[in-house]
């Protein structure tokens, strides 16, 4: 009998009869053989928008930000509304590797490595946002707090948007961190099973000359705990500090207390949502059914339609409070988000966050790899209305009705996001062909207490009665 | 540095491996290492390592981003260059904990991957000898240290009794040292 047992009550977490070096065979080969012709599409598919977003960006750098469509009314359009929506994505892979860890969740080794890469290429886009925002690009520098000659003049420690700083470098930072450091051991056995020259010198040279040394693991697992512990606060402090860019400030709609775990869980439920559409994507094309299973698509469903169901809670109570405050600024926010210039955002946002995850609650769908994918774009076209919501629709009227206007983006706006998604598809598909998808040292951690056929032999054992198996382990263990 | 020659034995269960490290270090052989595809659990105690002090290192360079965030935004408000926000207290420490926190974070994660890095003495460029391809793959390689005591027969026997699948002698440099992962060690060519 193996050392450790669980239930057989608990899905397996990964199917079908593997071995530790047959689970290294289904994860490592793919990034030995060539690629397919579907990556090959998809790389440079991205590869051209990434290029057209560079050409967007080189053109509102060189002309300035009046090419793009807003004005002095709204003044954070299309970018702080996708610098909100890529750190949100972002929020995800931290929080499977690191909240999930110390919730003892198995099903995240499946998962966590492909997550945690989407975290990290998602917050590289979101930084793109603020930082171009800036206009003069090359000044950007100045928010950092160096000895300079202007005084030494420091930026403002007491503002939100120093604290986004700090908050978004630090988790970027974290991320790659607790990635790679999860990374080093899987780059190891790629080394040693490398049969080209140029790939043992490459992932030797990425694996940091790890042996699995077990002081070494000692060491790693001690690492992984803390900067679990680390990362869980930071994660939840990431987006409550970019809510913090809209809560202390005094504009209707924004002004709230909320906005805090509001913002935490639409990050949570988008997140996961871009993780599903992923994973959806990597088990099929490189034929890992047997690692990321069903039963991992479903708690990322439960997930889901928990955070989403708070999210539906959060607008509701942000109109209940709209009235309840009886302040006219507040409640006309609230009456124009709803049947304003902008209805159709407003209501794009509550079909696709508050009522389309309500499917989830039946298992048949949650289950149903399809209906999955579907809905994580749905969700994430849903979190993308909703910062639109916030930030345009509290904007575009403000108190003085001669300043009030309608925003709609300019093509460098568009253009720049498009270029967002080149770059972040650009980088997983390279991770996808060069790097492990799937954590494979924590896939053989878990897999003899959640291997499907390590399970099944616990059937026998679990249908004895206790006395027999006493007695069984009392005679085994006689010495 | 020192090369040396191991005994490796390779074991292909986990299970066959704890009985076996204890076996070894009762028969009172040099352990050398053990080498596992992934963490096994309780191996260190096996081996009677002590629990790792890492996370009192996470500790320390985390009190020191605290205290580095805190004293220098308190100096900078207070001290250096103190500005009016509309007849705020210049030592507003609620509004200096976001930062405060982030850096806590920041120092102890960064410091913590460094020491982590310099205690297994990895780095890139980095290379140690790996006694089987297959210790990072699906073999549990215990190696042991060759002393003049035992020869080289009687080790190997006793380590099949332990169950190992697989069984060698190495000569191998035991330390870490810069070299290339596609090139042949330098005592193999010797």
């Amino acid at each position: 009998m193996h050392l450790k047992y669980e239930a057989t009550l608990r899905e397996p977490l990964v199917n079908g009869k593997k071995t530790y070096g047959q689970i290294t065979e289904d994860i490592i080969s793919p990034i030995e053989r060539k690629p397919g012709r579907m990556w090959y599409v998809g790389f440079f598919f991205s590869l051209a928008l990434l290029a057209f977003g560079v050409f967007s960006v080189c053109w509102f750098v060189y002309w300035g930000l009046g090419t793009w469509g807003i004005n002095r009314t709204v003044g954070w359009g299309w970018d702080i509304t996708n610098f909100v929506w890529w750190i949100g994505i972002g929020h995800a892979g931290t929080l499977i590797s690191a909240i999930l860890l110390l919730f003892r969740q198995g099903w995240r080794t499946g998962v966590n490595r492909a997550a945690e890469a989407m975290t990290i290429f998602a917050v590289m886009c979101a930084g793109q946002f603020p930082i171009f925002h800036m206009g003069r690009v090359w000044d950007g520098f100045f928010v950092l707090p160096y000895p300079n000659s202007r005084g030494p003049l420091w930026p403002n420690f007491n503002s939100a948007l120093l604290w986004d700083v700090f908050a978004i470098s630090t988790y970027f930072t974290v991320s790659l961190l607790f990635w790679y450091s999860g990374l080093i051991p899987d780059f190891a056995t790629i080394r040693d099973r490398a049969k080209t020259k140029f790939r043992k010198a490459a992932y030797g040279l990425a694996s940091f000359g790890w042996t699995g040394s077990a002081k070494n693991w000692q060491r790693q697992e001690a690492l992984a705990l803390v900067l679990a512990g680390l990362s869980t606060p930071l994660v939840l402090s990431v987006h409550t500090i970019v809510s913090f860019d809209f809560a202390t400030s005094v504009i209707p709609g924004w002004h709230t207390t909320i906005f805090p775990p509001y913002f935490v869980a639409g990050a949570i439920f988008s997140g996961f949502a871009m993780v599903n559409t992923l994973l959806i994507l990597v088990r099929k094309i490189l034929h890992l059914e047997d690692y990321i299973t069903i039963g991992h698509l479903e708690a990322m469903n439960k997930v889901i339609v928990l955070t989403g169901s708070i999210v539906g809670v959060a607008y509701l109570t942000e109109l209940f409070m709209a009235w309840y405050s009886q302040q006219p600024g507040e409640m006309n926010a609230f009456k124009w988000r709803i049947m304003g210039p902008y209805w159709w955002s407003y209501w794009a946002m509550m079909t696709c966050n508050v009522i389309s995850p309500q499917f989830f609650w039946l298992k048949k769908l949650r289950r149903n790899v399809t209906f999955t994918f579907i809905m994580s774009i749905v969700v994430n076209i849903g979190m993308w209305f909703e910062r639109f919501v916030i930030i345009v629709t509290s904007l575009y009227r403000d108190a003085r009705p001669a300043a009030w206007t309608y925003y709609s983006p300019t093509w460098p706006e568009v253009g720049f996001y498009l270029g967002t998604f080149g770059l972040f598809f650009t980088c997983f598909f390279l991770f996808a062909k060069y790097f492990p998808v799937i954590a494979v040292a924590e896939i053989k951690f878990v897999l003899k207490t959640s291997g499907e056929s390590f399970k099944n032999e616990m059937v026998a054992i679990e249908n004895k009665s206790n006395e027999d198996f006493a007695l069984e382990q009392a005679a085994a263990h006689a010495h | 540095m020192a090369i040396k020659k191991f005994a490796v034995a390779c074991y292909d269960d986990e299970e066959v491996l704890f009985p076996a490290v204890k076996a070894v270090r009762n028969s009172g052989y040099k352990m050398h290492d053990v080498y596992t595809p992934f963490a096994v659990h309780g191996l260190d105690h096996a081996l009677g390592h002590k629990e790792t002090d890492l996370h009192i290192a996470g500790f320390i360079y985390g009190i020191t981003g605290t205290a580095t965030a805190l004293g220098f935004i308190s100096w900078i408000f207070t001290g250096d260059w103190p500005i009016n926000f509309g007849g705020k207290p210049h030592f507003a420490l609620p509004a200096f904990i976001p930062i405060t926190f982030e850096l806590t974070v920041l120092f102890s994660a960064v410091g913590m991957v460094m020491t982590f890095c310099y205690l297994n003495q990895i780095m890139p460029g980095v290379k140690k000898h790996v006694f089987h391809p297959r210790q990072t793959d699906d073999y549990f390689t215990m190696v042991i240290e060759m002393t003049g005591n035992t020869t080289d027969e009687e080790v190997l026997d006793f380590l099949k009794t332990t169950g190992a699948v697989e069984t060698k002698i190495e000569t191998a440099e035991s330390e870490w040292w810069y070299g290339r992962w596609d090139k042949k060690e330098a005592y193999e060519l010797a």
